[in-house]
């Protein structure tokens, strides 16, 4: 019964794995894995020394922690600010309409996003009204990319990533802001003495995950949002494999740049997940 | 109540109900402009509170177009494959994980997890689905997907929260493995199965990364990559041939938005209908981080 679990993972997880030493190889399709000649580390002291290593490494960790500030806060505001709505019906609404983004595809999210920030989408309107600028099209301009990306992600996201949130708000004992009232505290007060306490632990475990996947920004969305005129500010390492090995055929030099990212990656999530059981005890394993 | 309550009250109601709006009026923006007169919607700026004058031509030719049909079919065959191939692997594994005599069980779950956070990466995958020759079918949509780990842990642990005491007695009964999980485990386990199949489903359906990557025969494009044509790359030129120019500029754009309508409904549609299955199925993944 274990077999095809088994089988699954080696076919698709380790024999990648494996497949990953092309990353120390001059890898030509007709000789195989084991008929390339091997490089060494060459392929990734290419890249460590390329002119494009510190753009795609400053774009990668400035877009992952603008997320990690915005797009991992958003949800938690949300919902706190729904644990404070006493009106059911008013509550429902806000939950109903807030979750329903994430399940529009990201293609039709992206071919939105387009359309309102072309030169004369609403969105765009609106920046060129406060900014006072003159209003070209904002996916052709390096210096908003990053902000219509986690813009757009809160706006698809955050409601449905609150979930989580309010799940562990039900678990906090009412009895506690019984008696904060009595005691006199405000709700304000309640919230930041009870509420945010009471969700310390889920918000943890969801910060390490997020750690964890520090350096895998959604490429998905990036190669369906960026152009060559954006790359400046909009290129990440993943966005880079895709198109070295995807578009250019460049297997081997993509590999390794794919391998580098995987390493640095288990690297923070390790160091998270330490640095997170030393001062809380909570932790992944 | 104190002057500060009610003030908090007013910036809460008044944050939400601003949150409302923006998220939903990208929405309804779409919905009116795929119903509007192409040269109305082209002059027009700024907001769009209701459809400029009622046209359904553009519902009309975007339902004319095979593409988007080929690409419903070939979606629907995705999420129908998907959906039983997955299930069966997901309850298959998550089943002999489960298991508590069994002595390598630990070893097989960090076999299982430790692929969550490292890979290979995306060109020796890709390499692996080449040499399999699942290139240009849906196979390769289907199988080298067809467990998704995540929803693996969450399944076990379903599983293991079934009291022990039931397997022992079936046991004793003369109950095998088969049996066991067919008669005993899956039926009790409808809930988190249910919320599982609709996590697949919903994956399926908006998958279009890896389709872009392994398919390349337009007949076999799933719907979000018809889309991506008509929406990312501006490719409205096929749909709105045996028009002039300007004339095709101004269809397109109305085209595009009835387009997103048809390809989206159907989620928007049974939403509604499952969110409480999708919120449950959040809090059983939370459960366990």
């Amino acid at each position: 019964m274990a077999l095809p679990i088994v089988g699954y993972y080696i076919v698709f997880f380790y024999w990648p794995m494996v497949g990953a030493v092309i990353a120390f190889q001059n890898f030509s399709p007709m000789k195989g894995i084991w008929g390339s000649e091997w490089v060494g580390l060459d392929h990734f002291y290419a890249f460590v020394n390329g002119h494009y290593f510190w753009r795609l490494l400053r774009n990668t960790l400035l877009l992952s922690a603008y997320s990690l500030l915005f797009e991992f806060t958003a949800p938690l505001l949300l919902a706190l600010l729904i644990n404070e709505v006493r009106s059911r019906l008013f509550r429902n609404v806000v939950q109903t309409v807030a979750y329903m983004p994430y399940f529009v595809s990201l293609i039709v999210v992206c071919g939105i996003v387009k359309d309102l920030t072309r030169s004369d989408g609403l969105v765009n309107l609106v920046y060129t009204f406060i900014s006072g600028t003159d209003g070209q099209d904002m996916l052709q301009q390096p210096g908003l990319f990053r902000g219509v990306y986690v813009l757009s992600e809160i706006w698809q996201r955050a409601g449905w990533e609150s979930i989580i949130y309010m799940a562990a708000l039900t678990a906090i004992d009412p009895k506690q802001y019984e008696a904060a009232r009595i005691d006199g505290a405000s709700r304000l007060r309640q919230m930041w003495s009870i509420t945010l306490p009471g969700l310390a632990p889920t918000i943890i475990i969801m910060l390490i995950l997020r750690l964890g996947n520090m350096l895998e920004v959604g490429y998905e969305k990036i190669i369906l949002l960026y152009n060559p005129v954006t790359y400046e500010t909009a290129d990440v390492i993943s966005t880079f494999v895709y198109r070295k090995g995807l578009i250019d055929f460049d297997w081997s030099f993509s590999s390794a740049v794919g391998l580098f990212n995987s390493v640095i990656n288990l690297a923070i999530l390790l160091f998270a997940n330490a640095l997170s059981r030393r001062v809380s005890r909570n932790s992944l394993w | 109540m104190r002057l500060s309550d009610r003030l908090l009250d007013v910036v809460v109601y008044t944050l939400l109900a601003v949150l409302i709006a923006v998220t939903l009026y990208p929405l309804l923006y779409v919905l009116f402009a795929s119903l509007s007169d192409g040269d109305r919607l082209l002059a027009h700026r700024g907001l769009l509170w209701k459809p400029l004058g009622f046209v359904t031509f553009a519902y009309e030719r975007a339902l004319s177009n095979p593409a988007v049909w080929t690409g419903y079919w070939n979606t629907i065959r995705l999420v129908a494959g998907g959906v039983v191939l997955n299930l069966t692997m997901t309850i298959l594994g998550a089943y002999v994980l489960s298991r508590r005599n069994v002595l390598w069980n630990k070893v097989l779950m960090i076999f299982v997890v430790v692929t969550m956070f490292f890979s290979g990466g995306m060109i020796p995958f890709y390499l692996v689905v080449k040499q399999l020759g699942l290139m240009n079918t849906l196979w390769a949509l289907l199988l080298p997907f067809a467990v998704n780990t995540f929803h693996l842990i969450i399944m076990r642990t379903a599983f293991l929260a079934l009291p022990p005491s039931l397997e022992e007695s079936a046991q004793i009964d003369g109950a095998g493995h088969l049996t066991m999980l067919t008669r005993i485990v899956v039926p009790l386990s409808m809930p988190v199965i249910a919320v599982i199949l609709l996590y697949t489903a919903v994956d399926k359906w908006n998958m279009w990364f890896f389709p872009s990557m392994f398919i390349q025969d337009r007949t076999l494009y799933p719907l979000q990559l018809v889309l991506r044509e008509i929406l990312i790359n501006n490719q409205t030129d096929t749909i709105s041939s045996g028009t002039g120019v300007g004339e095709a500029q101004k269809i397109g754009e109305t085209i595009k938005y009835a387009t997103i309508i048809i390809a989206t409904v159907p989620v928007l549609f049974v939403y509604p209908f499952l969110q409480r299955f999708f919120v449950k199925g959040a809090l059983v993944g939370s459960i366990k981080g």
